[in-house]
């Protein structure tokens, strides 16, 4: 079989000594710099890339060590939203939902290793999806231009009411902000800049790095202050770490459909890998039903994500390798260094290099075995994390907080605003209003309208443009059931969920 | 080190790329850095710093207002700084307050169109656009305003056609992201880079219909120029370098020169191979004469197409 030969000149280049080790080291600095807030995968690699030139590698071996990074900040990711309630980069957000209520029932070790074989299948199935379909699934790519994107988000929007299970006017005006905050910065169709009040700093908008450690980890911060030092959540109860099979047994199938979900929305260079673990969360708890739990500590709801935002991490290659389009920041950063390395990815790039992608799909599958293996040995030290008292641990989490966010774009002003959100964030925290809907609005809600301005200007403002493809009449009817139907629905099936706050 | 006079030039570089990772700026003070230090110019790495914002607005007020005297700064520069200088996007920021020290390479401007489109060459698709704006719509990776938008207007106004406020343009995330949106059928025609379609042009999924160059491009020589078809519009997107204005002669001269020795190189020659470069070589005294030109030329189509007063 063609694969099989491929496959075995894609181990033969990856796997000798010096690369596995490269792998090793990859892996583990990608997993450290995954769980540090401010520090996402995309800087990551970015602040590693001099090191292969430093280290005079290879074009594979540079791909191994990067590719190891890029893997290993996606699991890592997943660390401090559990621990602390922290997103450590922008797909690991919706992991806190349910991460955090399982750390502080004391089930810290159980939600660290189910999400990481979570991470584990997810990550793997795209690799896989990867080496067999990646130049059909380019085709994908084509069928996708501004109305089905539109539908795309409509559809993620439709359904983010349901996020917090309590007060869903909250989430609605929390949602809001998010969307306001979007429309900061150069708009696309005209080209002048908006709301930026003529500061340079907020023509390219807000970043959602920036956003998501004010609201999360430097609101916490306020809140440790606050009430000195008594009420804050940080800090939970620890059981002994055992491998939690039964709750693995019975997640299979919500890691298979959220890996399903993640890949395809990887694979949608307008999509990437938040909105891949959003889509995975809410498709599986529409489908497990209010009654699951989910948002209360229901390991489901920490595997969804993590498999979605992993396999979307591996979709997120398809395009970028078949067609040059990064799927997202990092794929973009991946791009550069392959660019760097005189390799340029395109519809070509399979027949031309094949020792190169081959190389590349072998690394993948090595990274993803080093990191399950690493993984779930070391959960038992990543929870010592949380012996640490907060009076030690926050001023920790708030320097690399700031060193991380400098680190984005070398100025002080993001600096502020983060402070500023982390006011923002405190403030709501105090109203009770949920923050992770704020950082979906700023993610979706730029690219949900430039695919609505895009589409007005090829259609010449017809709005039927945005319902004239199957993909997209297809996307809508999901958005409306997924939005409606709940509304009419709920008097029959059960009484209405009683406001609690 | 050494210390003393001599002591500047041997500390290590900084390529400031003014945006983030992953596009031409970026890629332009990597590459460079990279054959800098293969080729035993600077001693140590030339690290790059990547500095998004406004465009490549922040980088280059953080040089004039911060680094002016900096003598071991780089910071990459493009066509797009020229157009953005032009267009006044740099908060009142002026081209001289910095020193361009050179171009080396230029990713000329291309048209293209899907495999499948009917237009076969830039007139049908001129004529098209003539007598009905609205049947045509374009795509390239720059906003509304940026230099694929100004290719289109270029060429239409040179076909006298002068309502530019009715062609359709989309701005999407990069060119690559334009051309599958043309493949797809979203759009009728990509404006961008050569480097953008050259994978997607031995695959066979589009068709170039013109190059903005004065002559064919070498490796390309079945693209005809819009030139030849009767359309004098030339735009590449030139890749090079300014430095902070207040360094001396001596280390500007310094550093153009080590510019000179990397455009030379093999290993430049080979990343432009490979990334769809053309050759193109301006470097020292008058390139920034070159450059003042470029952007009075785009003051000037800028103010007639509406995006500046």
């Amino acid at each position: 079989m063609d694969i099989l030969t491929n496959l075995a000149l894609g181990f033969s280049v990856a796997l000798t000594p010096f690369t596995l080790m490269l792998a090793v080291i990859g892996c583990f600095l990608g997993t450290i710099i995954g769980a540090l807030p401010g520090l996402g995968p995309s800087n990551g690699v970015a602040i590693l890339i001099p090191i292969t030139f430093t280290m005079g590698l290879d074009a594979t071996s540079a791909l191994v060590l990067m590719t190891a990074v890029y893997y290993g900040a996606m699991y890592g990711g997943r660390i401090s939203s559990i621990l602390l309630n922290i997103p450590g980069d922008e797909p690991a957000l919706m992991t806190t939902l349910d991460g955090y209520p399982m750390a502080k029932q004391g089930r810290a070790g159980d939600a660290l290793v189910i999400s990481g074989v979570a991470s584990f299948v997810g990550a793997f199935l795209a690799t896989i999806g990867l080496m067999l379909l990646a130049p059909l699934l380019a085709g994908i790519t084509y069928r996708f231009g501004p109305p089905e994107y539109f539908a795309l988000y409509m559809l993620a929007f439709c359904t983010l009411g349901g996020i917090a299970s309590n007060n869903q006017a909250k989430a609605a005006i929390s949602a809001c902000i998010g969307l306001g905050i979007a429309m900061i910065g150069l708009d696309n169709t005209t080209g002048m800049p908006r709301f930026t009040f003529g500061n340079m700093h907020l023509m390219d908008g807000v970043d959602f790095l920036v956003a998501i450690v004010g609201l999360f980890a430097i609101s916490e911060v306020f809140v440790f202050i606050e009430s000195h030092g008594q009420s804050t959540s940080i800090g939970v109860r620890l059981k002994k770490v055992t491998v939690p099979v039964r709750d693995i047994l019975a997640s299979g199938w919500t890691m298979l459909r959220g890996s399903l979900v993640g890949f395809i929305a990887g694979v949608l260079p307008g999509a990437g890998a938040s909105l891949g673990s959003f889509l995975a969360y809410m498709s599986e708890k529409a489908i497990a039903g209010d009654k699951a739990g989910f948002g209360t500590g229901n390991p489901k709801g920490v595997a969804a994500p993590e498999a979605g935002n992993n396999a979307a991490a591996g979709g997120a290659l398809v395009p970028m390798l078949t067609l040059g389009v990064p799927g997202s920041g990092t794929t973009a950063v991946l791009l550069a260094l392959l660019m760097t390395l005189n390799i340029t990815p395109g519809p070509t790039l399979f027949a031309e290099k094949p020792d190169v992608v081959w190389g590349l799909i072998a690394s993948l599958l090595i990274a993803n075995f080093v990191l399950l293996a690493m993984n779930v040995p070391m959960v038992k030290l990543f929870v010592r994390i949380l012996q640490v008292p907060p009076h030690v641990l926050l001023p920790g989490v708030t320097m690399v907080s700031f060193v991380g966010i400098y680190s984005l774009s070398g100025s002080y002003f993001d600096l502020l605003m983060m402070v500023g959100f982390g006011l923002l964030g405190w403030a709501l925290r105090k109203l009770d209003v949920p923050t992770v809907p704020i950082i979906l609005g700023i993610l979706l809600g730029n690219n949900m309208e430039d695919s609505l301005r895009r589409a007005m200007v090829l259609s010449d403002g017809d709005w039927t443009y945005l319902f004239s493809s199957p993909i997209s009449i297809g996307l809508w009817i999901a958005a409306v059931v997924g939005f409606v139907a709940p509304i009419f629905l709920r008097p029959f099936l059960r009484r209405p969920q009683a406001i609690t706050d | 080190m050494t210390f003393g006079a001599a002591a500047p030039a041997s500390a290590a570089m900084e390529c400031i790329a003014p945006a983030n990772p992953g596009g031409g700026w970026d890629f332009t003070c990597r590459q460079i850095g990279k054959i800098m230090y293969e080729l035993g110019l600077v001693d140590e790495p030339v690290q790059v710093t990547n500095m998004a914002g406004g465009g490549g607005g922040l980088a280059f007020a953080h040089v004039v207002n911060e680094r002016n005297d900096d003598p071991n700064l780089i910071v990459a520069a493009s066509q797009a700084t020229a157009t953005r200088l032009a267009q006044n996007a740099y908060g009142g920021l002026k081209a001289d307050q910095v020193r361009f020290v050179g171009a080396i390479g230029a990713d000329p401007g291309v048209i293209v169109v899907a495999a499948d489109s009917p237009y076969k060459s830039l007139k049908d698709l001129v004529e098209a656009v003539k007598s009905d704006p609205s049947s045509v719509s374009f795509a390239g990776g720059s906003a509304a305003g940026g230099f694929d938008h100004l290719k289109v207007l270029m060429i239409l106004k040179k076909a006298g056609f002068d309502d530019i406020r009715k062609v359709k343009y989309i701005g999407v995330d990069g060119g690559a992201d334009a051309i599958t949106q043309v493949i797809g059928g979203h759009a009728t025609a990509m404006t961008g880079d050569m480097s953008e379609i050259v994978g997607f042009l031995k695959s066979g999924e589009v068709r170039a219909l013109a190059v903005l160059t004065e002559e064919r491009v070498p490796g390309f020589e079945d693209i005809p120029t819009a030139k030849e078809q009767g359309y004098d519009v030339v735009a590449v997107n030139w890749r090079g370098l300014y430095v902070p204005k207040g360094i001396s002669d001596e280390r500007f001269n310094e550093i153009a020169e080590m510019l000179r020795k990397v455009a030379e190189s093999e290993q430049w020659k080979e990343a432009m191979k490979a990334n769809g470069l053309a050759p193109f070589t301006k470097v020292g005294g008058d390139f920034q004469e070159w450059v003042n030109q470029v952007i009075k030329d785009t003051e000037e189509l800028s103010r007639e197409i509406g995006v500046i007063q």
